[in-house]
């Protein structure tokens, strides 16, 4: 598994390239790509400012990485997040996941996502015409972590 | 009792801080005490540090207002987060 966070842009093809050749049993790769979009509620989006917690947000994203490797039996994973300063219709964020066949890796690839938007410590500030505004955690993204909380809970049961 | 504070997201630009090592007064003993003493620095302490506004963590682990800090904790305080 790898995590890395970083200024640099990434190149999907090359990461999935990677991910690919780490094993002989992969029989299925998903990858989930996260683009800075150009609008918000404020208005038309100008750039973004990404920051995070050097230590503790790769720890968060292995922590992570681990739990949905351990749930979906992955093969092998790539996750980079991209920091500093980005515009609209850059990359931000690659989680790829590698395993025997797609069920795991849809499930494993989506569930790190989901769980990187509520428990890694990353801030991004959206400036606007209307001025900057640091983003806070929506709720819909809370309810999504809720909904993979239950999910293990009723498996072990 | 000597402990790192570290900020990010808006607590971090609109105090002006990124990080800081404070001597907190003797018998504060919680996260929760830490930050009202911290709002005592004036207005813009008060605000930013609202209860409401921030999040927090002791040695890297998120943490509820309840929890005790000790000498040479690193804490952080932080917007809630927002990234992916």
């Amino acid at each position: 598994m790898s995590v890395s966070i970083q200024e640099n842009d990434f190149d999907v093809a090359y990461e999935l390239a990677a991910l690919r050749s780490s094993s002989s049993k992969v029989g299925a790769l998903v990858s989930f790509v996260g683009l800075v979009r150009d609008f918000s509620n404020d208005g038309k989006i100008e750039n973004i400012f990404l920051e995070h917690y050097p230590g503790m947000t790769e720890k968060a994203l292995n922590k992570i990485i681990q739990e949905a490797t351990d749930r979906w039996n992955l093969l092998g994973t790539c996750v980079i997040h991209r920091v500093g300063a980005l515009l609209p219709n850059d990359q931000i964020v690659l989680v790829a996941t590698a395993a025997l066949h797609r069920g795991e890796a849809f499930a494993g690839c989506e569930f790190i996502i989901d769980y990187l938007k509520t428990a890694a410590p990353f801030w991004k500030k959206e400036q606007t015409g209307q001025g900057a505004r640091w983003l806070e955690t929506r709720d819909s993204d809370v309810q999504r972590m809720e909904h993979w909380r239950s999910q293990a809970k009723g498996k072990s049961t | 009792m000597k402990i790192e504070l570290v900020y990010f997201g808006r607590p971090g630009e609109r105090l002006n801080v990124s990080r800081e090592t404070v001597d907190v007064p003797e018998g504060l003993t919680t996260l929760a005490g830490l930050m009202a003493w911290l709002r005592t620095r004036g207005e813009k302490w008060e605000h930013e540090l609202a209860d409401n506004r921030v999040r927090c963590s002791i040695n890297q682990e998120f943490s509820g207002l309840a929890a005790s800090i000790k000498e040479h904790d690193e804490i952080a305080i932080f917007s809630p987060i927002s990234g992916g």
